[in-house]
């Protein structure tokens, strides 16, 4: 018999006893490593003239929490995202990002709607070294100066789909044109984007129409429209104008006279607006819950959103939904939470597809590059059960040439 | 530079019309309110956004634009009147800043609480099918809605002028505008007639509201946008003067809807400057009384 | 209880540089307490015209946003990556601001008085709006870089919240004392005796008009400064800080703590800013917890929490500092 002296068996005993106690006593401490919840901080316009939308973009990031936690989380951790309301406005997505770093402790943020309010949560993601995906139109965050190697841009913007929907119309709808626009950055953008493609591609831009943010009162300019008679009627013009812009188009019987386009169609907005308003307008959008029929990626993601939520997806959704997706690859990829080296991770392994086919990130700019779909208004008799107001008229698959090039952007 | 041809000028001509009726409607409740009891009402804008909210319950209610023209605004003034008994009455004597802070917390409310009731997607409301289509005025195609905005406007205009000119209250509420010392004096019972100013004022926000809910869709925040406007209609007519305020309403609804043709870049600031010339030029707005509003 | 709330009336400086020393440690993130500090400071210069001198404006945005961008367009634009430039030329341009809009605006009284500021703030919102490649346009003004505070050789980083933090409340602790000692001064018996009756100051033989424009170019310039320490805590300029909704903001503030006592501005911006960043963690409606919450102080508490507080514990002798 070996001997164990009884010094050395009463210390055995005495550290196993003290290991036993102090797991009964400290289990959370011992366990602590690696179960400490991942956390996402997701600022969005709760509340102001967009909480729709932003309820849209909520709806995605539950349940792509749902499907990471499901699956037991990202490297074993649990997935938390921390909605904060941003209001619409910079001042205070920027303090609900301070909130969500400083006070919460989170890792990535993934969020905004408004450009503006996007541009104070990046300053604020930039100086505090941590990875920024947007969720919002603009031409702006993924060029010189404002974007940064952490900062990803998930969403489209007006380049790419003022080239895409006006690539596309210029070969299936007409060669003249007139582009109503609301007079602000984003409106500009996409007069200056569309007129860009219709005159390039060998088409004629009859007339170009400005109207204050906010004031859509048509009924001057639209004689003058008719007159001209152009092919295609293109409305840069957003939200509830937009409603406003096509009821007044109908009601003027402008609709029987040309094509109406528009940059994107958001399913909510049409709900709100009604079939009548936007039936026949043509529209770009990067996701359409009919998708479900032929992708079995997006049949995952709308069965999951009825189920959860009685309401399908819509394109803000899917943003939200593959924003954070990509935050746990990233994650995943790096074996760790640290924002450059995920940023690194993303950048080498650029590709994915979670809810719709194929998207991309450039390595240049951060940008996804993603497929888009040409969608058109139905008559109110077509529209199917709550929400099928559109039909898929064609799909448009990413391109790099729908955007401007890396140099034009700033980045050498 | 835009069309200058005679039918688009007359167009937007129409459309400011159409802006500066809403305005009207709006501007002369303020006024009223200021004028009779000193009370800056800030949350005007929100009564004018429950007209519209009222006017879409109720025409899916009764199925008829008509029973909602008619009915929203009475709603509306039943709720000025309550707000005026319950909150703002305890206001008086203390001071003109007390009733303005009031009126605004409630204007914030009240858009949430709209939020809550109707959810916070925009509303449509359409116009009466007879309304829906536009007129043929020979020169130009104009909207029919937009035609029945101004003779609405119009229709009761006339009827404020005969209730104020040809009726005994109207006297009252004329003479308490100028002197309600001197009315009290005399023994008359203001208390009632602020009551009714104040319903008559608020109704009238929310017709306006229930009128522009077709033009502009229904939403929330629509309250917020215009009081600004409002505000400066009253202020540029003269602060208590009703004729001050149908002249300022046309005339900013007319600039406003020109600068929005001609350089649209100007149109959100034209009104402050307008206000800020009429004011620097005239010191008490167009044709209001010196010494009301210090 | 009385002899405490003395001393603090007496030192108000140091009292709430003490205050907001200890804040940061209190409340549920540091960037919180400079929040309040810094809308305290916007709220305090507000409440010099309105609550001493009994000028209301609606328009304190326009020295709040040209503080902000004053500092930043140095910054960002002009590329004078110092700390000092950027708050010196911030307060200057709110200072000219105010000098601008007061000599114009002053010349009505009441409702006129204030719509005339308002018009003016937004002139500056649209000249803002539309001069993009000066101030970033509706985009905001961005690229204002993380500064270290070069002092005496030694480098204190900026981006440090709690660094930033005391920063700021140097600047704050200065501008009180400088106000304490404003309204301690013949001009600040002269300003009440304005803000009571103006006409009867008039008749004593002031030039109420000139007396009104210096303590406006005063509130502006306390103005100023906490836009220009505003610019370079969130490092961005959003076109908005020159909207009226922003000089709403600084109304309630003060009103909510108590418009005329010194403290006030503080308690007001302390709760509004808490309230909102606390209440929208539980609930999406909070803004009709706010409306609500603003019309019950209105008819309960209509001195505000620190004026009702004052009139509990306040001293019973005439000539005494109200705080």
């Amino acid at each position: 018999m070996a001997s164990i002296t009884r010094r050395k068996f009463l210390a055995a005993t005495g550290a196993t006893a003290g290991a036993i106690a102090a797991q009964g006593l400290f289990p959370a401490v011992l366990r602590a490593q690696g179960s400490k919840p991942l956390k996402i901080g997701f600022p969005l316009p709760l509340t102001g003239p967009f909480a729709a939308i932003a309820a849209d973009q909520k709806r995605g990031a539950e349940l792509a929490v749902d499907e990471l936690n499901a699956r037991g989380g990202v490297m074993g951790r649990k997935v938390e995202v921390l909605f904060r309301d941003d209001e619409l406005k910079p001042a205070t997505g920027a303090q609900r990002t301070k909130e969500l770093i400083e006070g919460q402790g989170v890792e990535f943020i993934v969020g905004g709607l408004a450009a503006h309010v996007q541009m104070a949560i990046n300053e604020q993601t930039k100086k505090a070294g941590k990875l920024f995906i947007s969720i919002s139109q603009s031409d702006e965050i993924s060029a010189k100066p404002d974007t940064s190697p952490i900062t990803f841009h998930e969403a489209l913007n007006p380049t790419i789909t003022g080239r895409v929907v006006g690539g596309w119309a210029m070969k299936n709808l007409g060669r003249k044109y007139w582009i109503v626009y609301a007079d602000y950055a984003w409106g500009k953008q996409n007069n200056a984007v569309f007129s860009d493609v219709i005159t390039k591609g060998g088409g004629t831009v009859l007339g170009s129409t400005p109207y204050p943010l906010g004031k859509p009162e048509f009924s001057a300019h639209l004689p003058k429209i008719q007159a001209a008679k152009p092919e295609v009627l293109v409305g840069a013009v957003p939200g509830a104008d937009g409603v406003a812009f096509l009821k007044q188009v109908a009601s003027f019987g402008m609709k029987k006279e040309m094509k109406l386009v528009m940059p994107l169609h958001f399913l909510f907005l049409t709900k709100e607006g009604g079939a009548d308003v936007f039936s026949d307008v043509y529209a770009g959008t990067s996701f359409y819950w009919e998708l479900a029929g032929t992708n079995a990626n997006a049949k995952k993601f709308v069965d999951a959103s009825m189920k959860k939520f009685g309401v399908p997806p819509d394109g803000y959704a899917g943003y939200g939904y593959s924003g954070i997706l990509e935050v746990a690859r990233g994650v995943e990829l790096a074996k760790s939470t640290n924002s450059e080296a995920v940023a690194k991770a993303l950048r080498a392994n650029p590709t994915y597809d979670h809810y719709k086919g194929k998207q991309f990130w450039r390595g240049c700019d951060n940008k996804s590059f993603q497929d888009m779909w040409i969608l058109k208004g139905r008559a109110p008799a077509q529209v199917k059960g709550d929400w099928g107001y559109f039909d898929i008229v064609t799909k448009v698959a990413a391109d790099e040439r729908n955007e401007r090039t890396c140099a034009e952007k700033g980045h050498v | 530079m835009p069309d200058l041809s005679l039918t688009a000028i007359a167009a937007q001509l129409f459309t400011g019309l159409v802006l500066g009726g809403i305005l009207v409607l709006l501007a002369i409740g303020l006024s009223l309110i200021f004028g009779l009891m000193g009370v800056v009402n800030f949350a005007h804008g929100s009564l004018y956004m429950l007209g519209a909210y009222f006017g879409f319950f109720l025409w899916g209610f009764t199925r008829s634009y008509w029973a909602a023209l008619l009915l929203a605004p009475l709603i509306v003034g039943v709720i000025g009147v309550l707000v005026e008994r319950s909150m703002i009455r305890r206001l008086y004597g203390r001071g003109p800043d007390d009733p303005l802070l009031l009126t605004f917390g409630l204007s914030l409310a009240l858009v949430e609480a709209a939020k809550l009731v109707w959810g916070k997607i925009g509303l449509t409301l359409d116009p009466p099918a007879q309304l829906a289509g536009a007129v043929d005025l020979g020169f130009m195609k104009f909207p029919a809605f937009r035609l029945f905005v101004i003779a609405v406007t119009t229709l009761v205009l006339v009827g404020l002028w005969l209730f104020l000119e040809k009726t005994n209250v109207g006297l009252i509420v004329r003479a308490g505008t100028r002197d309600p010392l001197m009315v009290r004096a005399l023994g008359i019972n203001l208390d009632r007639v602020w009551l009714l100013v104040f319903g008559v004022g608020t109704a009238m926000a929310g017709l306006a509201g229930i009128l522009a809910g077709p033009l502009r869709g229904v939403y929330a925040e629509m309250g917020v946008e215009i009081i600004i406007e409002c505000f400066v209609v009253v202020v540029v007519g003269g602060m208590g003067s009703l004729p001050g305020a149908v002249v300022a309403g046309l005339l900013i609804g007319e600039v406003v809807s020109l600068t929005s043709y001609f350089a649209p870049k100007l149109a959100e600031i034209i009104v402050f400057v307008v206000m800020a010339l009429v004011l620097l030029l005239r010191p008490s707005g167009l044709l209001g009384e010196p010494g009301l509003a210090e | 209880m009385r002899a405490a709330y003395r001393w603090i009336a007496e030192h108000p400086a140091v009292s709430i540089v003490v205050f907001f020393a200890i804040l940061p440690f209190i409340v549920p993130y540091k960037a919180l307490a400079t929040q309040v500090l810094v809308y305290g400071l916007f709220a305090l210069g507000f409440n010099l015209l309105y609550g001493y001198t009994g000028l209301l404006s609606f328009g304190h945005a326009a020295y709040f946003g040209l503080g902000a961008y004053g500092a930043g367009i140095t910054l960002a634009k002009l590329g004078w990556h110092s700390v000092w430039m950027a708050l010196l030329i911030g307060v200057a341009a709110a200072g000219l601001g105010g000098l601008l809009v007061g000599f114009f605006s002053l010349r009505r009284r009441g409702i006129y008085f204030a719509m005339l500021t308002l018009a003016f703030a937004q002139l500056f919102y649209f000249i803002a709006f539309h001069m993009a490649d000066l101030t970033g346009g509706d985009d905001g003004l961005r690229g204002i870089p993380q500064l270290s505070l070069g002092l005496f050789g030694w480098q204190l980083p900026l981006g440090n919240p709690l660094n930033f933090h005391y920063f700021a409340l140097f600047w704050v602790g200065l501008a009180v004392a400088a106000l304490r000692r404003i309204l301690d001064s013949p001009f600040g018996t002269v300003i009440a005796a304005v803000r009571e009756n103006s006409d009867r100051a008039q008749a004593c033989g002031y030039d109420v008009v000139r007396i009104k424009l210096v303590a406006f170019v005063f509130s502006a310039l306390l103005t100023g400064l906490a836009g220009a320490l505003d610019a370079l805590r969130i490092t961005v300029v959003p076109v908005e800080a020159l909207y009226w909704s922003t000089s709403g903001q600084a109304v309630i503030m003060t009103l909510l703590g108590g418009a005329g006592t010194f403290f006030g501005p503080f308690v007001g911006a302390g709760t509004y800013l808490v309230l909102q960043d606390r209440l929208g963690l539980v609930m999406e409606s909070w803004p009709l917890v706010i409306g609500v919450l603003f019309m019950a102080f209105v008819l309960f508490l209509p001195k505000g929490i620190w004026g009702t507080l004052l009139a509990r514990l306040g001293p019973r002798r005439a000539g005494a500092p109200v705080a």
